[in-house]
């Protein structure tokens, strides 16, 4: 994982070199000066790099030394899934029928392409519960934006868009779910979770109203327990008129246990990069798609995917549609891998990952229960949090077990998530983890529980095997430095 | 189910031992959480087909494939936002690399500094081409910047009106009404002088209520926008200038920052991503400084270790969801990080000249085919200020010269005959990947199939 490599392309670059071969071209040269006014010509050349080929795989090469990935190794990050990305869906996705396609061709040209997305929609028709799909969100984020435009699409329809102005969000919810709220034009009230970590009835009740547009939830929620009471919350909230959405980031969890549909969600997103095994890429992209129930249809993004016979068509004419969220249909390219996973899995298997995800979250906690607190006695579902409160008092913090976690050559878990637990430590070790791997984590964790007794310096200096020592994060905020500058 | 998955490591006796260790007797157990009412059961289990082989699956996968129209055997000429140009084998080589691939945002800095120094390195080169001080590293795609953009600029300025040209690209308009409908605020569209923003009808449409002005560069029908005297007409107006530019002509055209743009945005599927029926690309967001705090999304900042040694982290979180919650600058939490390493490696290689080169031999490209068309006949509705696109009006419905295209290999263009008001226009692309026997059948088609 250690490498000396650090320089940046613009500290290699001289210039003459270069590491492209353009296509020859014996077509006469077009003067940008015949076409446009001076001032429209570019006076100084983009100060980009200038590399052989072998410099720039050099460059790159060094540079993922420096970065872990799953095939690093262990990656419990909590409410991301980082689970195998399978390697036949990279060659899949890669196949000129998808890659080299482009989105505005005639439909004709495309009915793979349509029908590779009608049946990925039915696949995730029936793993949510829910009517209908739109492939068309890019995230998990975008996905609840317009999940949330929906909701305000329909109350609009029935006369109290003005009126419906609130989203219930507990105070566990992931930090997108208020922002969405934002930026769909809604106010945020904030629900707080009851002593079992969950939505309490009682203050659900007290907050739902007459001007309340619905209720935001993950189930299982971030701290990995099942809102056991969720149809007595749904129910509450469709009396009070209000619409139930369904953050999918935790969906890992109950894949052919049970649906967002049966639980009663209007409105529900997963993310395929997390259930679906499709590659994180280090941020991105990812791929959000939204579920309905049938009164829901009229307002989803538009295009939509039809099927007549064995013909595939876009269908642009939906007057109540919300619009368009994202350009063309959503991250095709993702879906393509999500529906290679689908079809690999089966539903059996489906249902093997999630039994297995539990499984595996509830072994980690209960062999971690001696050595950290565990705010939440209940069994957990596909993920858990423990509290570095132990540990604090030794003068160790959870930041600090999370950096020495990457000596011992792990990821960290989310850490300081969900805000309701102090000194958070939130894993999630995913079913495509083996037994042995579980058990080098945890003894990992209770090394470094010992070390925080022991030998807390030690634990307060990591990580000392990476590319970088512990790094300045206040100045960087502080004084920042966004791009590159010369000496 | 004792059936052994290929992606699945654990064991029967693996899930004995654990259910020992949790003290539980069965798996069913750690799932009665779940109210019986919404448990799954076998009359309502969800259903699916069968699982597949890895080779069942590749044949599958095959045939889905098949039935598409690709590269390999056609020439486009369609671009309309999304562009076949030329990729260096080495971009698709350094996305495979799994420490990339299969990484999480960088949330721990010390183990990510691969990923962080390379969006530190393409925050930075997206700055150099649009000539901003503060860019982002990747949105969604350029449809979804430009609704940040909007977002931005009526937040900044307190003001809700945000006119954009009828020369942006039709799915653009879409989304920033989507956006607009979400924070409340109007958009509205000034009209065309030919293919170009009409410059009289913006300015008597900017009021004190004008938050921004939102402008292709090139704009849809590959026009050329002249953007300094748009800013001018701003001049008396607190309103930003946004500007949507295709990256690729930035590298001979001047920067929209040089020319007064406050926000640029756009997408650079143009630098080395694979079309793939419309995603994943990737969107950048450039600011000049003053806006730097109001950024969405992920930005890479450098900064120190404790021994002093120069590392990256992600910086100015304080503006972000994760942090702030509701009083964050955007919802954005994933972004397209991968496809923004992509674009990175594609600058890398073809670098400063080559991207010069690769934008002139577009304009060449273009210019020839239009010039030939014009040469046997044909109306072309552009002016000759267009960069790699420019529309052609047919004197037969499109959809007819498109089949005989298609029965010759080709890919039409876009029909833009809504967008301009005329019958029968035809915005064509001509890449650096066509070749002269490519443009010279496509000419040839059109001169006898669209007179």
């Amino acid at each position: 994982m250690t490498t000396t490599y650090d320089d940046l392309l613009f500290e290699i670059s001289k210039p003459g070199r270069i590491g492209y071969s353009l296509p020859e071209s014996s077509i006469d040269q077009t003067d940008l000066t015949e076409l446009v006014p001076d001032h429209l010509i570019r006076e100084e050349p983009a100060a980009l790099p200038e590399l052989s080929e072998l410099q720039v795989m050099r460059h790159y090469t060094g540079l993922s030394n420096k970065n872990f990935g799953i095939e690093t190794g262990f990656y419990p990050l909590g409410s991301c899934t980082m689970k195998y990305n399978p390697k036949i869906n990279e060659d899949i996705a890669r196949y000129p029928g998808f890659a080299q396609i482009h989105p505005l061709q005639p439909e004709k040209t495309a009915q793979g392409a349509l029908e590779m997305m009608y049946r990925l929609e039915e696949n995730l028709k029936e793993v949510t519960g829910m009517d209908a799909i739109s492939l068309q969100p890019a995230a998990g984020a975008q996905g609840e934006w317009a999940g949330l435009l929906i909701f305000k699409a329909y109350h609009h329809a029935n006369g109290e868009g003005d009126t419906r102005r609130k989203i219930l969000v507990p105070d566990s919810a992931h930090g997108t779910n208020p922002a969405s709220a934002i930026v769909a034009g809604y106010d945020v009230v904030e629900i707080k979770s009851n002593r079992e970590g969950r939505v309490g009835v009682e203050a659900l009740k007290e907050a739902v109203g007459p001007d309340t547009a619905g209720l935001m939830l993950t189930n299982p929620n971030t701290l990995g327990l099942f809102e056991v009471d969720i149809v007595e919350i749904a129910q509450i909230v469709h009396e009070a008129g209000g619409l139930l959405y369904y953050d999918g980031a935790n969906a890992n969890a109950i894949l052919g246990k049970s649906t967002p549909g049966e639980m009663g969600f209007d409105v529900v997103h997963l993310n395929l990069h997390k259930t679906f095994s499709t590659p994180h890429g280090g941020g991105g992209p990812g791929s959000g798609p939204i579920g309905v129930k049938e009164y829901l249809k009229d307002f989803m993004p538009a295009p939509r995917i039809e099927k007549e016979d064995d013909d595939y068509s876009l269908s642009y004419t939906h007057p109540q549609s919300i619009g368009r969220v994202k350009g063309y249909y959503g991250n095709f390219g993702v879906n393509v891998r999500a529906y290679s996973y689908i079809r690999s899995m089966g539903a059996e298997g489906l249902q093997q990952v999630s039994e297995d995800a539990v499984l595996h979250a509830n072994y980690l906690k209960a062999r971690l229960e001696p050595y950290y607190d565990t705010p939440y006695k209940d069994h957990c579902k596909h993920e858990f949090v423990l509290s570095g409160m132990r540990q604090k008092k030794l003068g160790v913090r959870t930041l600090d077990i999370a950096k020495r976690l990457l000596d011992y050559g792990f990821y960290a878990p989310t850490v300081y998530f969900p805000l309701i637990v102090e000194e958070c430590l939130m894993i999630e070790p995913t079913e495509t983890e083996a037994k042995e791997q579980l058990d080098a984590f945890a003894d990992a964790l209770i090394a470094i529980a010992k070390d925080a007794e022991d030998n807390p310096d030690m634990v307060t200096g990591a990580p000392y095997t990476k590319a970088v020592k512990r790094l300045d994060e206040v100045t960087a905020a502080r004084k920042p430095i966004v791009v590159y500058q010369k000496d | 189910m004792t059936k052994q998955h290929r992606y699945l490591p654990t064991t029967e006796q693996d899930r004995k031992d654990m259910l020992d260790t949790i003290g539980v007797s069965s798996i069913k157990e750690l799932f009665s959480d779940i109210p019986e009412s919404t448990r799954a059961t076998k009359e309502k289990a969800i259903e699916l087909e069968e699982a597949l082989s890895e080779q069942s699956l590749t044949k599958h996968m095959k045939e889905l494939a098949s039935k598409n129209t690709t590269t390999e055997t056609h020439a486009y000429f369609l671009g309309a936002g999304t562009y076949d140009h030329y990729s260096p084998s080495i971009v698709n080589h350094v996305l495979l690399r799994s420490e990339f691939m299969t990484a999480y945002t960088p949330y721990q800095p010390e183990a990510s500094q691969g990923e962080l120094q390379a969006l530190f390195e393409f925050q930075t080169m997206m700055c150099e081409l649009t000539g901003m001080d503060v860019a982002n590293s990747s949105l969604y795609d350029g449809f979804t910047s430009l609704g940040e953009a909007c977002n931005l600029a009526t937040s900044a300025t307190k003001k809700q009106d945000v006119l954009y040209s009828k020369a942006l690209h039709p799915q653009a308009k879409e989304v920033i009404q989507t956006y607009a409908y979400g924070m409340e605020y109007s958009v509205k569209e000034v009209g065309l002088n030919g293919t170009a923003t009409d410059l009289d009808a913006l300015k008597s449409s900017i009021t004190d209520e004008t938050a921004a002005v939102i402008i292709q560069y090139p704009n849809f029908f590959g026009t050329i926008e002249d953007l300094k005297e748009i800013k001018g007409l701003l001049e008396d107006s607190k309103g930003v200038l946004i500007v949507m530019a295709n990256p690729l002509a930035l590298a001979l055209l001047e920067s929209p920052g040089k020319l007064g743009a406050d926000i640029v945005v756009g997408d650079t599927q143009p630098f080395g991503l694979p079309m793939s029926y419309g995603g994943p690309h990737c969107g950048y967001f450039a600011v000049k400084k003053k806006y730097m705090r109001k950024v969405p999304s992920r930005i890479v900042g450098q900064t120190v270790d404790k021994d002093g040694k120069r590392g990256f982290v992600m910086t100015l979180q304080t503006r972000e969801q994760h942090i702030r919650r509701e009083k964050a600058t955007s919802n954005m939490s994933s972004n397209q990080a991968l496809t923004a390493l992509g674009s990175s490696v594609f600058l890398a290689a073809v670098g400063k000249v080559g991207l010069q080169k690769m934008a002139q031999q577009n304009i060449n490209h273009a210019h020839y085919v239009k010039k030939e068309l014009e040469n046997k006949g044909m109306t072309v509705i552009s002016e000759s200020n267009f960069f790699n696109e420019f529309v052609v009006k047919l004197k037969r419905p499109l959809n007819e010269v498109t089949n005989i295209l298609l029965d010759n290999q080709i890919i039409g263009g876009y029909d833009v005959s809504n967008e301009l008001n005329e019958e029968n226009a035809m915005l064509l692309c001509v890449t650096e990947k066509r070749t002269r026997e490519e443009m010279d059948k496509l000419v040839s088609i059109l001169t006898v199939e669209g007179k």
